[in-house]
């Protein structure tokens, strides 16, 4: 096994991919010449050239609305947006065209669209600039949302994401791209739709997925010191959720926490608490503790912006909570 | 223009610079984060502008902020403590770089949605006319802002009610790393604002003389003929897209080139050859820019911290 960054293993995906398959091609802003915003499409340019690192203008309904269109006769887009906040400006090819032609079409053709998006707070962008809104996304029946937290699964759930022939959001985390993981060597591949077991415990299931993930692990160490075993669920994929892995753990432990970078109203927690509830009533020792972002646009200041983050001490408090 | 006027447009340019460089390098020092645009190259262009407006015309712009807040109105002192995130910034601290505005001196910010802004001084024109009044808003966006739909979508609109808007785009030839030719079907940019039927132009925004008056004329027009005008002002940015851009898409000799044309160098020279001011005067102002800029940093500096309960603070206004 090597260890690479999240930024070497989303690049490798996209290189293998395109390898494999001329049928895939990228495009969106400053992916070519630039290399891409967060560089993970560095030296892609020069080795496919413009044919098939295409250098958008700045167009994200052009981007996505393209995309489809390209998909819809029989290519293998993936397209980028660099930011996940700037769906918002092109939300009715997301929601409205990705997620239902094909349904609406009685299944005349498929759909086999990637849309990589960056998400996540944390870096001082301002209110605009720094959303988690995964939750918004996975709402919507006809689209699939994946959301990795380790390098590994990044890796492996991209390549099934090009692979697959459905519309697929990508969401990326903006401060993770130099986090180091073990990647099985040679070709791998990890199905969408399966969450897992990150960390093994008998006390206490946390139930999170991509930096919610790299916070709970840090969280579950801190908890260890104290006696205290904390299983990690990760979702890796919100849409179709798979909740097998959470129920168990869940009817082990009968307590449990969910943590999300993004907004606790109507969020990913809010999904999963009421699974628990509708699926698991009878194994319910404590009331279930949702972690998530404070409810308010993040501000510019360093210490708001923290204040209003999901951190690893909340976490580790939230987790005591439920064990009262 | 009178002597003063125009000292005061110099001042303002050295003013912006400083105030600038001196920003990169607290950003290196890691007091200032997030993005961070600078507007290095393109003062004449905001300058120019604003100083054909009246205070009761609007100003709306993009992320790449600090020179129209400057010249605006808005203190070094304000623009420094918000680029610094602290209580004392024109948004407190919630905005930073991006994110400048001071209604009070219709300066109405400062977005970073690329073309985001448009429709909204679209907007702002709608409720002057709504009011009966023939105030003006200047919106400024980049050539990387024209290929958006919100670009088209707020022209014509402009153009069909007959909006007060004063379209500004400054193009600095490139949108982040991508140059004009490579993104847009048109390189000369006033071309898209003929495809509205509205009247347009297109002028040299190294020369803030240039500038100035091509803004004058274009406002007449607006105020007096309840229509909107589009003016295309050619720049180039000095820097990079924001801090920390590793530039592979420009070379070095360009860059060189253009920076030959420096702006205020340009205005310098104007001042000396017409023999506004003496070279002593200029190294007045240059002077009294300094301290100015010395003062800003150090009470950006003290400045405290906004207060933890300003997290939940302006958020709904009832
Ligand atoms: C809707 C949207 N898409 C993409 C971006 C990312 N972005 C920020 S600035 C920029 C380039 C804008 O270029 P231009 O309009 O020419 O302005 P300049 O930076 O040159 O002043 C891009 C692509 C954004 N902020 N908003
Ligand atoms: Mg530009």
């Amino acid at each position: 096994m090597a260890k690479i960054t999240m930024r070497e293993a989303i690049s490798q995906a996209l290189m293998e991919e395109m390898d494999r398959d001329p049928a895939v091609f990228i495009m969106g802003q400053e992916v070519g010449v630039w290399g891409g915003t967060y560089a993970v499409t560095k030296g892609f340019y020069d080795k496919y050239g413009p044919d098939r690192i295409k250098d958008t203008p700045i167009a994200e309904n052009a981007i996505l609305g393209g995309a489809i269109g390209a998909a819809m006769v029989g290519q293998r887009p993936v397209a980028e947006l660099m930011t996940i906040n700037f769906a918002f400006s092109a939300m009715d090819y997301v929601v409205n065209q990705a997620a239902k032609l094909r349904y609406m079409f009685g299944g005349q053709f498929m759909l086999p669209l990637v849309i990589r998006a960056v998400g996540g707070g944390g870096r001082q962008l301002g209110a605009t600039h720094s959303q988690t809104p995964d939750a918004v996304f996975a709402h919507f029946p006809g689209l699939k949302v994946v959301s990795p937290g380790t390098p590994e699964d990044a890796k492996g759930l991209l390549k099934s994401a090009i692979r697959s022939n459905d519309p697929i959001l990508f969401i990326e985390h903006a401060t993770m791209y130099q986090v180091r993981g073990e990647v099985p060597e040679g070709e791998y591949t990890i199905p969408i739709g399966k969450s897992k077991i990150q960390r093994e415990g008998s006390d206490v299931t946390i139930v999170t997925y991509c930096k919610g993930l790299e916070l709970s692990m840090k969280a579950a160490d801190e908890l260890a010191k104290e006696g205290i075993q904390a299983e990690i669920v990760d979702l890796r994929t919100l849409r179709p959720l798979d909740m097998e892995p959470v129920l168990e753990s869940f009817k082990k432990t009968n307590r449990a926490i969910v943590v999300e970078e993004g907004w606790k109203s109507y969020g990913v927690g809010s999904e999963i608490v009421s699974r628990i509830y509708e699926e698991a009533f009878d194994y319910i020792d404590a009331p279930i503790i949702r972690v998530a972002q404070k409810e308010v646009p993040l501000p510019y200041n360093r210490t708001l912006e923290q204040a209003a983050l999901p951190q690893v001490h909340d976490i580790v408090a939230a987790a005591k909570e439920v064990l009262k | 223009m009178k002597k003063e006027q125009l000292l005061d447009l110099y001042y303002q340019m050295v003013l912006i610079r400083r105030v600038e460089e001196r920003g990169a390098e607290l950003y290196q020092a890691g007091k200032i984060g997030g993005f961070m645009h600078l507007y290095i190259g393109q003062e004449a262009v905001s300058t120019g502008l604003i100083a054909a407006r009246e205070p009761r015309d609007r100003v709306i712009t993009a992320y790449r902020d600090h020179g129209v807040a400057i010249n605006c109105g808005i203190s070094a002192d304000s623009v420094m403590a918000e680029l610094l995130g602290k209580a004392t910034g024109m948004s407190k601290g919630k905005g930073g770089s991006m994110h400048m505005a001071d209604t009070s001196k219709n300066m109405w910010g400062g977005h970073a949605i690329v073309g985001g802004h448009l429709p909204i001084a679209a907007g702002f024109a709608i409720g002057d006319q709504y009011a009966k009044n023939d105030n003006i808003t200047i919106c400024m966006f980049g050539d990387g802002a024209t290929n958006i739909g919100y670009f088209h979508e707020a022209l014509n609109i402009a153009k069909t009610w007959g909006l007060r808007v004063l379209w500004v785009c400054e193009n600095n030839q490139y949108g982040m790393g991508t140059a004009v030719e490579r993104a847009s079907a048109v390189d000369e940019i006033r071309q898209k604002a003929e495809g509205y039927g509205m009247k347009n132009s297109a002028v040299n925004g190294m020369d803030v003389m240039a500038v100035y008056e091509a803004a004058k004329e274009a406002m007449d027009f607006i105020r007096k003929e309840g229509q909107p005008y589009f003016l295309e002002i050619n720049t180039y940015r000095f820097r990079g897209h924001s801090m920390g851009d590793p530039e592979r898409y420009r070379k070095a000799k360009e860059v060189k080139k253009w920076q030959e044309n420096d702006p205020i160098g340009i205005f310098n020279k104007y001042l000396l050859d017409k023999k506004v001011a003496s070279r002593k005067a200029l190294d007045e102002i240059e002077a009294r820019v300094e301290e100015e800029v010395i003062k800003a940093v150090e009470f950006a500096e003290t400045s405290p911290e906004p207060a933890m309960e300003e997290l939940f603070t302006d958020i709904y206004a009832d």
